[in-house]
């Protein structure tokens, strides 16, 4: 600890088996200093396995983990400067709030530890309670002093596992902003693990999304949800229509696709798959219901609607294609247009708003984690 | 008597608005506490006093008995067997400090790394008691005998000598010494001090001991701030389990140690069996008594203040 390590997260070829299986498969991923970066993934994709191995809970089976120019692969859990902000909080039940937030500056031997300990705690506006006991707190209290606790120490990494999980819904929303607002204040390093992908878009500046122990893409949220580069990632974060479309032209800056005989473009910088098999992705949002008429270059398809459902801010329609193929769409509340159950519509969207995956993967992928994890909070 | 308040209720009283409130008392609490009350009558708050009373009264059993209040009696006990007392509760004590050694990695590795393997060293631990308690003490006759393995390796390593300096024998041999009354002590209440811990650090939660890990605290600082505090309830009560009943045993002394090891359990026995000298008998039943009660209070006092609630 002599020495300080401060410097960009590094996992170099990470790999964690267990007996037959595969908790986290071969990662690479570097995660700058100062960021807030976030691990999505449904439950069992290898996220917390990856945080535990960074803060030196769990040992790689293969690989090798950095900070800055230090390897700290060998090196034991208190050796690391790397704090964690465990799901369950595991505070000391036994010391009051003060001594759980200077428990790791005094095995520092750190001179003024009552003073940083309370200004920690000032930071989470829990200064008035230090004198009481994890045990009469309640979860939002207990989250701030754990977060405190581990904040105070200022480490090179701070890793919070799921922080927010066992909170409810609004506290949840309070705490993401309050989060986000003390990461940019004390400047440290945050990797925070969760399968909450709208609190992964709301927090971080950055998010890895995990599957089955891989990476599958690593952005920026805005990047994440606009250009998915798997169908995985296109249907686990937020919902995604994807139809099967061939290349038909790949002309100057626009490519023109068949879907099912219906002729539909796509910018050639949204076409990164070199197939001529592919999904055409489109949003539900990026969908509206649109007249008959040709105005401009928007890609049209026309269908019944078989659902809609009024939610106030928007009406969810499903639009059944003449192949039988189902499509969301979510038309804002802007008082334009609306159609009834049965009707024939037309539907339209920008050829920007598409996006174009390999056809080799499951259309389906991620959908149903999704669900899954909704239905759990 | 559903049915009688259902009846006393006037009938004129209008039967939607106001229903009168019925305050039923519920009895059954009490009624579940009347087995154990009247055993706890029966065979303790009787007896007690029948032996407070016996402790008071002078006379022979040949003569008969009567209550004289004869408070002498305690003190010309007290006079008498103090050394006794004093053994008893150092010979207690040093068991009860050798089982917490013993029990404390044990129920460790038991409640927290046996895995699968849990039940069957739960089983273990409890297997000694499908054997009496006489036949084990027994055992420790042939461990601890002079022409044993146990022995020869003690004196080959000089092991002997050093129990020897310590006085805790006082010849070359093992058997028939402090020593053996120890060792007969700390295995046979051994389980009383390895069940409590185990049930108390079955329930520690794994996280914080990765959390004090994290918060830079290397494993023996783990263990001193956060699992030895935490585990202080099951100490405690493990402690206690070991410590009461062995400052009374009787057995092991008799069986492993010599006349002068006596504990106080053995001399209550002989002057109710062999003496038959029921008033001292008596008057010794009571001050152990009290002598434990003063120790347990203190000792759970100060445990309880430091780091329990």
């Amino acid at each position: 600890m002599t020495e300080k390590t401060s410097g960009d997260l590094k996992l170099k070829g990470v790999t964690k088996r267990y007996d037959t299986f595969t908790a986290v498969d071969d990662l690479d991923l570097v995660i700058p200093r100062g960021s807030f970066f976030a691990l999505l993934g449904p439950s069992g994709c290898g996220k917390t396995t990856t945080l535990r191995m960074v803060a030196g809970l769990d040992q790689p089976t293969i690989g090798q983990i950095w900070i800055g120019e230090q390897d700290i692969t060998d090196t034991r859990a208190y050796q690391r400067n790397v704090n964690t902000v465990f799901q369950s909080y595991a505070l000391f039940p036994h010391l009051s709030i003060l001594e759980n937030v200077t428990f790791g500056l005094r095995r520092r031997k750190v001179a003024d530890y009552e003073k940083q300990a309370m200004e920690a705690l000032e930071l989470v506006q829990l200064g008035h309670i230090a004198k009481k006991k994890p045990g009469q707190l309640s979860g939002g209290m207990q989250q701030r002093v754990a977060l405190a606790r581990a904040i105070v120490n200022r480490p090179d990494v701070l890793l919070l596992d799921e922080p927010l999980g066992a909170l409810d819904l609004k506290l949840r929303r309070q705490m993401q902003i309050e989060l986000k607002q003390i990461q940019s204040e004390v400047g440290l390093t945050f990797v925070h693990v969760t399968h909450d992908q709208e609190e992964a878009m709301t927090m971080a500046d950055t998010i890895a999304v995990m599957n089955a122990g891989r990476l599958e893409q690593v952005a920026d949220p805005a990047t994440l949800y606009e250009c998915p580069t798997s169908t995985f990632v296109a249907n686990f974060l937020g919902q995604s229509n994807l139809l099967k479309a061939t290349v038909r032209a790949r002309t100057g800056t626009v490519a023109e696709l068949d879907v099912h005989g219906v002729k539909l473009r796509l910018p050639m910088d949204r076409l990164k798959a070199t197939t001529t098999e592919l999904w055409l992705g489109v949003r539900p949002e990026k969908l509206r219901l649109v007249g008959p008429s040709k105005d401009g270059d928007g890609n049209r398809l026309t269908g019944v609607v078989v659902d809609a459902s009024f939610t106030g801010l928007a009406t969810n329609y499903l639009v059944k294609l003449p192949w039988g193929q189902e499509l969301m769409v979510v038309q804002q509340n802007d008082g334009t247009r609306s159609a009834a159950r049965g009707t024939q519509v037309t539907l339209g969207w920008a050829p920007e708003h598409g996006f174009a995956l390999n056809a080799s993967q499951d259309a389906h992928a991620g959908a149903q984690d999704q669900a899954d994890d909704s239905e759990a909070i | 008597m559903v049915g009688q308040v259902a009846t006393a209720a006037p009938p004129a009283a209008p039967p939607v608005v106001q229903r009168p409130r019925r305050v039923r008392r519920n009895y059954t609490p009490y009624l579940l506490l009347l087995p154990g009350l009247a055993w706890l009558i029966v065979f303790f708050v009787v007896p007690m006093l029948s032996l407070g009373s016996q402790s008071l009264q002078t006379g022979s059993v040949e003569s008969g008995y009567s209550q004289t209040w004869h408070f002498q009696t305690y003190v010309d006990a007290l006079s008498q067997f103090w050394p006794h007392f004093l053994r008893s509760i150092a010979f207690a004590g040093t068991a009860t400090v050798f089982t917490l050694l013993l029990a404390y990695p044990l129920a460790y590795f038991m409640a927290q790394k046996a895995g699968k393997w849990k039940n069957i060293l739960l089983v273990l631990v409890i297997a000694p008691f499908f054997t009496s308690f006489l036949i084990r003490t027994l055992a420790w006759q042939t461990i601890l005998t002079d022409n044993g393995p146990v022995v020869a390796l003690a004196r080959s390593t000089h092991v002997t000598n050093v129990l020897q300096w310590l006085q805790l024998t006082s010849n070359d041999s093992l058997m028939n010494s402090r020593f053996a009354v120890i060792c007969g002590l700390t295995y046979n209440f051994l389980p009383f001090m390895i069940l409590p811990l185990y049930a108390n650090l079955e329930r520690l939660d794994h996280s914080l001991i990765e959390a004090a890990g994290d918060l830079y605290a290397t494993p023996i600082q783990t263990f001193w701030k956060v699992t030895w505090p935490l585990s202080l309830p099951g100490v405690v009560g493990g402690t206690l389990l070991t410590f009461i009943p062995a400052a009374g045993d009787f057995i092991n002394s008799r069986l492993l140690g010599n006349t002068s090891t006596v504990m106080i359990g053995q001399v209550i026995d002989s002057e109710f069996l062999q003496v038959q000298d029921y008033a001292v008998a008596a008057a010794l039943s009571f001050v152990l008594m009290a002598v434990i009660v003063v120790i347990v209070a203190l000792y759970v006092r100060r445990a309880g203040t430091e780091e329990l609630v």
